[in-house]
């Protein structure tokens, strides 16, 4: 329990200065050996699962529904898929977003997630306001923040309408940064 | 005869590996005395780790780590499997226990200043492995691919985006991509499955090795300081006096409280099982109401609770300061007095932690932060009117949210200052400004509000007070 203390063995003993460096040699090239080896399979590992970092969500434009089917001055919850869904993301590929038609032409299309946190916000219509449930964040109907710890409005996708159908276009979760 | 066959072949086969001339000696090493009931959380949490192999294991016989299938297969193992809710119960049970074992240990350690000299590094990489505890609870909840599991990708992503830099990157690689998707599970899977339990496989041998190395820490006495130059020898000199071989003498305790933990694991798991899955993961499901699992619900509570302007640092900087703080304890405090007795501001710093983390808790559970969604409605008792302004100001309130977040009697919310008596303490003009502006945690209703309509909400408000008749405040707030 106790060896900690003693110095360890002299390497070699009695060896001669030839054999000193013949055995540095040989410990050098071992270990650049494993280096090596250890290189070539981890190098692929760490570039896979680093894959996301890199790769670009194109934003793809997916259609909501009919102009008609919103009315002026409500906002409702609209669902779409994400920008590239895999062949085995199911319902996990849905994308969720609250759509405002401000006017005749224009919409606004506000991300669900609370700015604080991420959390989805919920639309209460008769006091025009979006409600967090985790940490009681609070916007009014324009996105901007009303009440409790979110840092800045709600995000927004871009809309347009293409023949008579209102669009969004994909993006990434609205992440806050520092 | 057979038994004699067997004992010899089981000779021979424990001859040819080694195992009681090896593991043996190890076993026996002496051990302290009085190292009696305080020393078996350690033993316990990697018992508590074992059942949660064990039970892991079982569980990916049947578990299928897809985001479409995942959510089926844990409906398949809770309500149809033979054993299956048993055995979600005991992982979930078991991990319970095991955070619950590591925080007992670690506060014992502390408490009796095992971590100082020469046992700093047994320090480290036990805060290492409360780490990777931790970070196996959390995985673990989003591997309970539901809808909670869902939110909580997101909000993890979220706070490591907050990290300057690199937040960006980080993010993305906790979600798999842009957005929560296909990619997403699989990647907790593979970290929940392989990554962090190889990483905690590791350093528990090496947790080990440096307990045999340095031995395990005698139960400290007042007024004998650990002095680096004398204490390995008199350390050695103690266990040659007194010392006791650690198998069977101190492991006994070990074993005991170990199998006890382990009944009342598996007591829980059967008679409650596992947690209930929440909704499918579809993140267009917007009523949803995220929660993490108990050992991490102050956390949550923190973030609620943080003062305005300062969870951007602290949620960066929070987690990162309370790691370093434990990793550099055994460098701030490296020598001198163990005994707690002698150390009371140990003593404050155990108590304060477990206190915070209890009220945190607390409020967790009950969220007062939180809007109610889902408000008992105001009876025309509570109201006091069927008609008439005060009538109509009540049925504004509820229709306006504002019961959402204020309480009048037992109804409505809890994250506003409680409503029931506001006439006692504010007047018409004050209440007519707060809620035109608003506050810091009150919307401005100013805009969505018309006169006549705020007019009839303070009627309403003004008839909230204790004298009933007498409306209206008699001195000033």
């Amino acid at each position: 329990m106790n060896e900690s203390n003693a110095d360890p063995p002299e390497p070699c003993p009695g060896a001669t200065p030839e054999e000193i460096t013949r055995r540095k040699f040989l410990s050098r090239i071992s270990l650049s050996l494993i280096g090596l080896g250890g290189a070539v399979v981890t190098v692929p590992l760490i570039g896979f699962i680093f894959a996301p970092l890199f790769r670009r969500d194109p934003g793809v434009w997916r259609t909501i529904g009919a102009v008609g089917s919103f009315k002026v001055g409500e906002t409702t919850a609209v669902e779409f898929l994400d920008s590239s869904p895999l062949p085995w993301a199911g319902i996990a590929a849905k994308n969720a977003a609250w759509l405002r038609r401000t006017s005749e032409k224009e919409f606004i299309a506000f991300a669900i997630n609370c700015s604080h946190l991420g959390c989805p916000v919920r639309w209460q219509q008769s006091a025009q306001l979006f409600m967090c449930p985790c940490h009681g964040g609070v916007y009014y109907a324009d996105g901007t923040v009303a009440a409790g710890p979110p840092p800045a409005p709600l995000g927004r996708y871009p809309v347009r309408v293409r023949e008579g159908e209102v669009q969004i276009q994909t993006k990434p979760t609205v992440i806050q940064r520092a | 005869m057979l038994p004699k066959t067997v004992k010899r072949a089981v000779h021979w086969i424990d001859d040819r590996i080694g195992l009681s001339a090896t593991l043996g000696p190890v076993l026996r090493h002496l051990a302290p005395h009085d190292a009696r009931w305080w020393y078996v959380f350690g033993s316990a949490t990697m018992c508590a780790f074992m059942v949660q192999v064990v039970s892991g294991v079982a569980l990916a016989f049947a578990y299928i780590p897809s985001a479409t299938d995942a959510y089926p297969t844990l409906q398949f193992i809770t309500h149809d499997a033979p054993f299956g809710h048993f055995l979600r119960g005991l992982h979930y049970f078991g991990a319970s226990a095991m955070v619950l074992m590591v925080g007992l240990h670690m506060a014992q350690v502390f408490l009796f200043g095992s971590y100082k000299f020469p046992r700093e590094m047994n320090w480290i990489t036990g805060v290492l492995l409360l780490g990777f505890t931790l970070l196996m609870g959390f995985t673990g909840q989003l591997l309970r691919w539901d809808q909670t599991a869902v939110w909580s990708v997101v909000i993890a992503a979220e706070q490591v985006g907050r990290i300057p830099l690199i937040g960006g990157w980080l993010a993305r690689f906790t979600l798999g991509g842009g957005t929560v998707g296909g990619a997403t599970l699989n990647r907790f899977f593979a970290i929940h499955v392989f990554v962090v339990p190889g990483l905690m496989f590791a350093f528990i041998g090496l947790h080990l090795l440096l307990v045999l190395r340095h031995g395990i820490a005698e139960p400290p006495k007042a007024g004998e300081p650990v002095d680096p130059r004398t204490y390995r020898d008199k350390y050695q000199a103690l266990l040659k006096k007194s010392g006791r071989p650690f198998w069977p003498d101190a492991a006994w305790r070990d074993i005991a409280f170990a199998v006890g933990m382990i009944g009342v694991i598996a007591l829980l798991a059967a008679i409650f099982g596992a947690p209930e899955l929440g909704k499918p993961p579809d993140p267009s499901i917007i009523a949803a109401d995220p929660r993490p699992d108990w050992y991490l619900l102050w956390y949550f509570a923190v973030l609620a609770l943080l003062p305005h302007g300062t969870e951007q640092v602290f949620m960066v900087f929070g987690p990162v300061t309370a790691g370093l703080l434990l990793i550099a304890l055994p460098f701030i405090a490296p020598s001198g007095e163990r005994s707690f007795r002698r150390r009371p501001w140990a003593v404050a710093g155990v108590l304060l932690t477990v206190t915070a983390i209890a009220v945190l808790w607390i409020e967790g559970e009950k969220s007062p932060w939180s809007p109610n969604f889902n408000p008992k409605p105001l009876t025309a008792g509570i109201v006091g009117a069927t008609s008439g302004p005060v009538f109509a100001g009540a049925r504004l309130f509820q229709e306006k949210s504002c019961l959402n977040c204020h309480l009048i009697q037992d109804c409505g919310g809890r994250r506003g200052p409680d409503l029931t008596f506001i006439a006692d303490k504010l007047r018409p003009s004050d209440m007519i400004i707060r809620i035109v502006n608003g506050g810091v945690n009150m919307p401005a209703f100013g805009t969505t509000l018309k006169p006549g309509e705020i007019k009839d909400l303070v009627a309403f408000l003004e008839s909230r007070t204790r004298h009933m008749g007498a409306p209206g405040p008699t001195t000033s707030p």
